[in-house]
């Protein structure tokens, strides 16, 4: 299979169109399983009694904010290198959904550090790094919509999105560099979750409905951005749906 | 299971305002978001209709 017949608008806008039924379907299906397990199989916490329920947004939407900024930044080092038009569009169809989730991650951090930590905010290096990260994307979006050529604003936020890259380091081990009221990683590659097993099933549904829900809505973003953009060509213009 | 009743349920162990407060905002930011990007393609959509239509007009 051809894959760089699906870098030019033209073939993506098609495709997109094809795939985002399906993970939609995924993300609302993750979504039903991972509120089930989350609310009704995972115990209460012998610690934090159902305050701890907020993990199951709080953890997929911290983690989709770091992740969505990696790939923006990823398609942006892509649009920068290679020029292509559709990869930019993508950097710039996935910051509002990375800013959302940033957003996310503070507000039910919040909500879960005043019954944990009796307050909704501390300055401290994971909260503040975050915030940055929620600033980052904002910045990136203030810059594209800022000026008026999207290549040339393709390009502007690309080494914004670049150069903030070095803050999801800081972010993810922002726990262990430095004393912070925030906890430690409760999951990690090397060594088997700190908690029950069904809570931690049900995170991981959250996660996966989050990451499905993320592609979905970036692809639904992606194809508006397409025909805003390649709204003077002749295949947008004899689009049925255009010409309906 | 853990809750013996519904209100039991909502009252999520006397956390509910932080708990429904967390989910209720995450599912509104979801939904608006959505709705955003369906008037998103709906206006430009919009805008490729009347373009196309002006086209129209000019050549005739």
């Amino acid at each position: 299979m051809n894959w760089l017949k699906y870098s030019s608008p033209q073939a993506f806008y098609p495709l997109a169109g094809r795939m985002l039924p399906w993970f939609a379907g995924a993300a609302a299906l993750f979504a039903a399983a991972g509120l089930y397990v989350g609310f009704f199989v995972a115990p209460t916490d012998f610690q934090q009694g159902e305050s701890y329920r907020i993990i199951f947004v709080h953890v997929p939407a911290s983690w989709m904010s770091m992740f969505i900024y990696l790939v923006m930044a990823g398609w942006a080092a892509f649009a920068l290198a290679f020029n292509t038009r559709l990869s930019g569009m993508m950097a710039t169809a996935l910051a509002p959904t990375g800013a959302l989730f940033a957003f996310l991650s503070l507000w039910t951090g919040a909500l879960w550090g005043k019954p944990t930590w009796g307050t909704y905010w501390v300055w401290d290096a994971r909260l503040t790094s975050e915030l940055i990260l929620f600033f980052l994307y904002l910045g990136f979006m203030a810059l594209q919509a800022a000026i008026d050529d999207p290549r040339r604003a393709d390009k502007a936020g690309a080494v914004l999105a670049l150069v903030g890259v070095v803050n999801i380091p800081i972010i993810y081990f922002s726990v262990q560099w430095w004393n912070t009221l925030h906890q430690g990683a409760s999951v990690s590659l090397t060594r088997s979750p700190t908690m029950a097993a069904t809570m931690f099933a049900g995170m991981v549904l959250m996660v996966l409905a989050f990451w499905m829900y993320s592609i979905a809505v970036a692809l639904a973003r992606v194809r508006a951005i397409i025909l805003e953009r390649e709204r003077r060509t002749d295949w947008v213009q004899e689009l049925k749906e255009v010409a309906a | 299971m853990n809750w013996g009743s519904a209100a039991e349920f909502f009252a999520m162990g006397g956390y509910a305002a932080y708990v429904w407060g967390s989910f209720a905002v995450v599912a509104l930011c979801l939904v608006v978001e959505c709705l955003a990007v369906r008037a998103r393609r709906k206006r430009a959509l919009g805008e490729l209709r009347r373009a196309g239509a002006a086209a129209l007009e000019g050549r005739t």
